[in-house]
């Protein structure tokens, strides 16, 4: 039997996506004007996140709604909470890429310290995750979901990888290297917190299709 | 689930004529609880509670087999008295249905019945019943009046004082408030989690809010067959059969 709630979840699922492809957007151009060390890109990042905050909000009083006025139940109960929480972590996602292009803004006019190796891998995984666990939202697909937050512990490997080599091959080495070595180091920590995120949205969607919960029980993935 | 036990059933089956509305129902029902039993009309909700004070057996060519025992007692067994089950096992209907007497005979009306004469005692065991239903505050000074001139809710609380006023251990609701407004409604449901302190609680609803909001179990029928039983707050976020799921969200049908 087609609801009339039907019709309202699906709504509350195409704005968290416009929310998400807003985000997965947002976390692309930081990466980018990062190669770049391009500034428009830097202020249209900067810009454009408004957006995205105001999106939150939406999202959050749609569900608000949804609560008050239809009462859901079960998978309708889970589908909606998870949806609140899982627009918080993409705005939070935005956010970071705010704090990127900013770092970026630092970097713009100088020589870049050194090649980046680890970072543009961290951007990548970055960005994988935060879509698997949008694609997994989308298609209820838990083992997606499980596989997003296995791949959080690769972010911390990576993140502490480019603190150890800033730190000890540059920093120490040469303390007027902070300038360019601070930024980057900072970037790969707003990268790992952006995995972070993906993992709370992946952790929320394996909740919101099978009802485990497995935020802080991760043994519970399998 | 470490309550205790007040009502077990055991496989039981029941049957209208040659038609089933009970199949192998196995449930147990905790004291000091508030059991819901959910599920659309004819699933077999109101067949079932009515087997557990014996009323389905004054409908005539009705079938039984399996067990209901309360407090480890089989309720069917041949030494066991209905009258007596009735008593302990009180029932409140979906329309409220006084006595057209005076407020205070409708709620003495069963202690006469078993044979109680003292008439002091007849007054206490009235104004305590009426304060445990929460309806003494707006009787106590026409308790002579007709039962009738009452509000459908101070109806329905006063049917409930009808069967305290008893010493029933166990009360069984059939949508109590579907005929009440919400004020009433709220005035129920309060006095029900109230009263689950010393007495056990099976309400039948249609209302999935009003289960969710009083019970500590609930059991979905379905067809004539328990589906699924569980703690309400399990059952209403995460139940485990999709036809509960299909029932609770509306999707059914």
């Amino acid at each position: 039997m087609e609801r009339h709630l039907d019709q309202e979840l699906t709504d509350l699922k195409q704005q968290l996506l416009k929310m998400g492809t807003l985000v997965e957007t947002a976390i692309f151009e930081s990466v980018e004007s990062l190669k770049e060390l391009n500034i428009e890109r830097v202020n249209k990042i900067i810009g454009e996140d408004k957006i995205i905050d105001e999106m939150e909000n939406e999202i959050d009083e749609r569900c608000l709604d949804l609560l008050a006025l239809r009462q859901p139940m079960a998978i309708d109960l889970r589908f909606i909470t998870m949806s609140m929480k899982i627009s918080t972590d993409l705005e939070r996602i935005a956010d970071l890429a705010v704090d990127i292009a900013q770092r970026v803004q630092d970097l713009v006019g100088k020589p870049l310290l050194k090649p980046l190796i680890d970072i543009p891998k961290l951007t990548k995984l970055a960005q994988q995750m935060t879509k698997d666990s949008l694609d997994a939202f989308v298609n209820k697909d838990a083992e997606l979901a499980g596989s997003v937050i296995l791949r959080d512990s690769e972010a911390d490997k990576l993140r502490n990888l480019v603190q150890k080599e800033l730190v000890d091959d540059y920093m120490s080495k040469d303390p007027s290297s902070a300038s360019r070595a601070v930024p980057l180091l900072l970037i790969a920590r707003h990268l790992e917190r952006i995995c972070d995120h993906a993992t709370n949205i992946a952790e929320d969607v394996i909740y919101m299709v099978n009802a485990k919960v497995v935020k802080h029980h991760p043994e519970e993935i399998k | 689930m470490d309550n205790e036990m007040k009502i077990k059933s055991e496989n039981v089956d029941f049957f209208y004529g040659k038609t089933q509305a009970l199949k192998n129902i196995n449930l147990d029902i905790y004291k000091n609880q508030v059991t819901a039993i959910i599920g659309p009309s004819g699933c077999g909700k109101s067949t079932f509670i009515r087997l557990l004070n014996r009323m389905n057996e004054l409908v005539p060519n009705t079938a039984l087999s399996g067990k209901i025992y309360l407090d480890g007692m089989d309720i069917f067994a041949p030494s066991v008295d209905a009258v007596e089950i009735r008593r302990q096992v009180g029932m409140v209907f979906q329309k409220p249905n006084p006595f057209p007497k005076s407020i205070f005979d409708n709620t003495s009306y069963g202690l006469k019945v078993n044979g109680i004469k003292d008439r002091s005692f007849i007054e206490e065991r009235v104004e305590w019943s009426l304060k445990k239903a929460a309806l003494w505050p707006e009787v106590k000074d026409r308790l002579h009046d007709s039962a009738l001139k009452l509000s459908g809710g101070q109806q329905q609380r006063l049917c409930i004082a009808r069967s305290l006023a008893v010493e029933s251990k166990v009360i069984l609701f059939d949508e109590p408030c579907a005929s009440l407004d919400p004020i009433s409604t709220a005035k129920i449901e309060e006095l029900i989690t109230e009263l689950k302190k010393e007495y056990t609680i099976v309400i039948v609803t249609h209302n999935m809010q009003q289960a969710a909001r009083v019970s500590d179990y609930t059991a979905f029928f379905l067809m004539g067959e328990l589906i699924e039983f569980g703690k309400t707050q399990d059952i209403f976020t995460k139940p485990k059969d999709s036809k509960t799921e299909a029932y609770i969200t509306g999707r059914f049908g």
